[in-house]
């Protein structure tokens, strides 16, 4: 973190409220102090995020004493863009890839932080701590640099960018016992509780607020249940689960048998899905 | 899938906290896997994970579909799919990138980088092998070693990896013979004696089928070695070692939040440090006394290799991003030339005398590969004269740096003694490279001050020297204009000498050539032929095709700031053809010249010439004209009062601002 600070004009953390997130601006704080991290907090909203996230947020901006920006796209707020009328695809790309683009435009940031990690996916196995992204944001993932030992190369052209990932080496284990060591705060939707769901293809969907249309016939019911990965309410799926201590989860996470990314719909829709939207510009 | 109570080491829920426990306390082992195409590496990596229960059920279903579509193993599980992430390699059927993977066992946490066996990636394999502790050579029990396995064993050993597995894989398919075996591990012992490995741990093994990695196989009574999983659990690894060493840390960040605090921050590459120790900032050899070790959980009573920390001094020295803090008794050499062994990484050769960025710790500087002292040849280990060096070319190389770093050598220390190579116009990565001693004439040779100096010579010539560089393609008109311009200079009583391109190499550069390596060595001399001349006091005008950008900018920086004029002669290369005043152009077209530039040698356009001369509509007087006006703009009047007035200027250093609506395109 520090070597993007002192190598790159206006840096940025993307902060998207999730557990990665948090160990990421816990990071910076201990990268900085006492300094003050010296670059902005953004956090791409969608308008779709649980409650419990946006509460979370705006008091860990507080805590933090950090710069948060906030950026809706304009095109998808007056489009009135949604999961339940356009479909996960479109939603993820307006919201969440445009908007990316649109923000890291308008501010000029030259690099962005984000909490991806290699162990996650596929694809992301392969993508450097410092990825290159072409003037339009596009990853090429042929055309990367080598990275040796731990000599980034920063220099870039005028309007190139570039995403940074300083958690890549990390485990979701590594995360989850570093969040646990450090008493780094998360949102409380990661522990299990009480909460109305409906089912939805095998999905456990949380009703959220009264924006979500129900089905004739379908009435949430509550049940105990925790998130294992934060994103927009109606596309990220609850585990059913008693853990409602971070031991517990992490018990449970040890035993799990389907992958993190698994509650995360938008992985599903295409083979590769997660390459092409990172060569189009998403995380 | 097997159940819960089977995972290695995740024991009953009641226990998380004892496993976390042990979890954090496990050492990690970072090893590669290299080997040739097909020889079964993303097989192996995928059997690792399996049987090591990394691989989640919606990752197993998925891996089942994906078996059937893509697999080469019909209805069985194809692991290699799991691990050959991208597309595009999964339509290739190969892996084209470094690819790394996490697990964990009882014993040790584990990253792995799949390297890529495919020849035109070797610089992936050495990105992979910069950060390994252990490398697994992979080697098909059916082919022996082959070239890609000498190369990479050389460059694991080459990138200061001391433990190697000799992955004999395979052995399914040879009906496990021992001796076939045997032959292979003989081979290979062989080989690694001439290059100092030390002696490899062989396995024979079935990544296929899983015997000898991670449980032991019945194929093979004859082998009673431990399998690759219990290798990789209980190879000693030296990270404390670093530890030991003398204290370094590059600095990262100079923290000064508000003006009662500075402190340096880095990442500790070697030794430890305690408040009271006595440190020396390099290069400036300035000593200062550690105050306190700063970190966000409370000041420590000392920090090792491998923390990263904040440290504050007692007294103010200068020290910037870039420095580096050493042990007082024991600090680093200093030196702006060394010899190193590159390993070059890109498509575009090495050229040598050419400018590139070198990153070393947190420094960034140029540099230039003054001499390449031979090549090596990763299968004989022959040493071979070089001129250049081609993609995965690996060769021993003088270094000579613009100003002068700290740095250890790369056996000591990987950190403070490995560098990388930057275009300085792509700013793509071109090398990667490994310090082995600072060279003694750096400290030898002193610069010769002396008493009258380019002012002195310049004020009595009464002008200012420059240079004007006209670059373009053969027949484009560069010397005509020249000498246009140097005949009206010396009427107005102006010193001026022409170095052209065709006469300098009738006599100082006769031994040079037309390769892309010699062109670079043509322009280094005659630009330092034009610095001298301008520290003379006089004008000079030199005529070169000069086709590469990067040259010309080493010309430029030859010089101070304002004595580079370059003269852009811009003719259509059709033009220059039509003309072929010499005759070189059909004798290029029918292929009897080769390397010319335009027909089989690129040529960069200047991106901001000083003086753009058009010549499809400008004429060589004009244009003479023009460049006299620019030359002379800022020149003393002359003594002898025969001096044009039109070329008087007090104030323009622009000359060419106005008169010269004619011809567009000129950069400001």
């Amino acid at each position: 973190m520090r070597e993007v600070v002192a190598e790159f004009e206006r840096p940025v953390m993307l902060y998207s409220v999730g557990k990665d997130s948090a160990v990421m601006l816990h990071l910076a704080r201990k990268a900085f102090f006492p300094g003050r991290p010296p670059f902005p907090l953004l956090h791409v909203d969608t308008t779709w995020k649980f409650r419990d996230m946006y509460a979370f947020r705006d008091r860990m901006a507080v805590e933090s004493g950090m710069e948060l920006l906030i950026h809706r796209n304009p095109e998808a707020l007056a489009r009135r863009i949604n999961p339940f009328d356009h479909g996960s695809s479109l939603h993820t790309d307006l919201w969440k890839t445009q908007g990316l683009r649109q923000a890291l435009d308008m501010h000029r940031f030259d690099a962005a932080f984000g909490g991806a990690r290699r162990d996650e996916e596929k694809s992301r196995a392969k993508e450097r701590i410092f990825s290159f992204r072409s003037a339009g944001h596009r990853w090429d993932p042929k055309n990367q640099r080598p990275e040796l030992w731990n000599l980034y190369n920063t220099r870039r052209a005028p309007g190139e960018t570039v995403r940074v990932f300083p958690i890549s080496n990390w485990t979701e284990l590594d995360v989850w016992q570093y969040i646990q060591l450090e008493a780094i705060p998360i949102p409380s939707l990661y522990l299990a509780a009480e909460r109305p769901v409906v089912s939805r293809g095998g999905t456990l969907i949380m009703v959220d607020d009264d924006r979500m249309p129900l089905a004739p016939g379908e009435t949430p019911e509550l049940r105990s249940v925790r998130f294992r990965t934060l994103g927009c309410y109606p596309l990220t799926g609850a585990v059913e689960s008693q853990a409602d201590t971070l031991t517990a989860v992490i018990g449970e996470m040890l035993l799990a048998r389907t992958s993190e990314r698994q509650g995360r719909m938008i992985d599903h829709d295409q083979a590769a899905s997660m390459e092409k939207k990172k060569q189009e510009g998403y995380f | 899938m097997a159940d819960a109570t089977d995972l290695p080491g995740v024991p009953a829920l009641g226990d998380i906290d004892a496993y976390l426990e042990a979890h954090r306390h496990k050492s990690l082992l970072r090893f590669i896997t290299c080997g040739s195409v097909d020889d079964g590496k993303s097989t192996l990596i995928g059997r690792l994970l399996f049987d090591s229960k990394m691989i989640f059920e919606d990752q197993l279903a998925a891996l089942a579909s994906d078996s059937r579509r893509l697999g080469t193993q019909g209805q069985e599980i194809d692991f290699a799919l799991l691990v050959d992430g991208l597309a595009a390699e999964r339509e290739q059927g190969i892996t084209i990138d470094v690819a790394y993977r996490f697990f964990t066992t009882e014993k040790r946490k584990f990253i792995v980088a799949d390297t890529p066996g495919h020849e035109q990636y070797t610089r992936n394999m050495v990105t992979g092998a910069s950060t390994a502790d252990l490398a697994v050579l992979l080697v098909d029990a059916r082919k022996g070693i082959l070239t890609q396995t000498r190369r990479h064993a050389f460059l694991a050993g080459l990138l200061g990896i001391r433990h190697l597995v000799l992955a004999v894989n395979k052995m399914d398919l040879v009906d496990w013979e021992q001796d076939r075996f045997d032959a292979i591990v003989a081979d290979f012992a062989g080989f690694g004696a001439r290059i100092g490995l030390s002696a490899a741990m062989a396995i024979p093994m079935s990544g296929l089928r899983g015997d000898n990695v991670t449980h032991p196989g019945d194929a093979a009574p004859w082998y009673r070695g431990p399998t690759l999983l219990a290798h990789l659990e209980e190879v000693a690894i030296d990270h404390s070692g670093m530890a030991e060493r003398p204290f370094r840390m590059p600095v990262q960040w100079v923290n000064r939040p508000d003006p009662s605090f500075r402190g340096f921050s880095g990442l500790i590459s070697a030794g430890a440090v305690r408040p009271g120790d006595t440190i020396r900032a390099l290069p400036s050899g300035r000593d200062a006394i550690v105050t306190r070790i700063v970190t966000a959980d409370g000041d420590l009573p000392s920090a090792r290799a491998g923390q990263s920390v904040t440290l504050t001094l007692d007294r103010e020295i200068d020290i910037s991003r870039g420095d580096l803090l050493a042990d007082q008794s024991r600090p680093a050499p200093v030196a702006d030339q060394f010899e190193a062994t590159i390993v070059w990484m890109a498509d575009e050769p090495l050229l040598v005398s050419r400018s590139y960025w070198l990153k070393l710790g947190t420094r960034l500087v140029p540099a230039t590969v003054t001499e390449l002292r031979h090549q090596i040849n990763v299968n004989t280990l022959e040493h071979l004269a070089a001129k250049t060096l081609q993609l995965n070319a690996i060769a021993i190389c003088n270094v000579a740096l613009d100003q002068p770093v700290p740095f250890d050598p790369y056996e000591e220390n990987r950190d403070t003694g490995g560098f990388i190579l930057i275009d300085r116009l792509s700013n793509g990565t071109v090398a990667a490279g490994m310090i082995r001693f600072a060279l003694r004439r750096s400290e030898n040779v002193r610069w010769q001050s002396l008493d009258v100096d380019k002012a002195a010579r310049a004020l009595m010539n009464n002008q200012v020297p420059r240079v004007a560089w006209f670059t373009g393609f053969s027949g484009a008109g560069k010397s005509t204009i020249a000498n246009l311009v140097e005949k009206r200079l010396h009427s107005l009583g102006r010193r001026t000498y022409i170095l052209d391109g065709d006469n300098i190499r009738h006599g100082l550069n006769k031994d040079l050539g037309f390769t892309a390596g010699d062109r670079v060595e043509n322009i280094r001399r005659v630009a330092e032929v034009a610095r001298l001349m301008v520290d003379a006091g006089l004008i000079v005008l030199v005529s070169f095709i000069s086709p590469f950008r990067a040259e010309r900018r080493l010309a430029r920086e030859r010089l101070e700031p304002g004595e580079f004029v370059e003269v852009f002669v811009d003719t259509p290369l059709a033009d220059a053809e039509k003309r072929d005043v010499k005759g070189l152009y059909a004798k290029a077209r029918s292929g009897a010249l080769r390397n010319f530039t335009g027909i089989d040698s690129p040529y960069e356009r200047p991106e901001h010439p000083e003086i753009h001369v058009d010549t499809t509509r400008e004429a060589p007087d004009a244009a003479a004209e023009r460049i006299v006006a620019w030359l002379l703009a800022d020149a003393p009047a002359a003594a002898d009062g025969n001096r044009s007035p039109r070329y008087t200027s007090e104030t323009g250093r622009d000359p060419t601002a106005s008169g010269t609506d004619e011809v567009e395109g000129d950069a400001p």
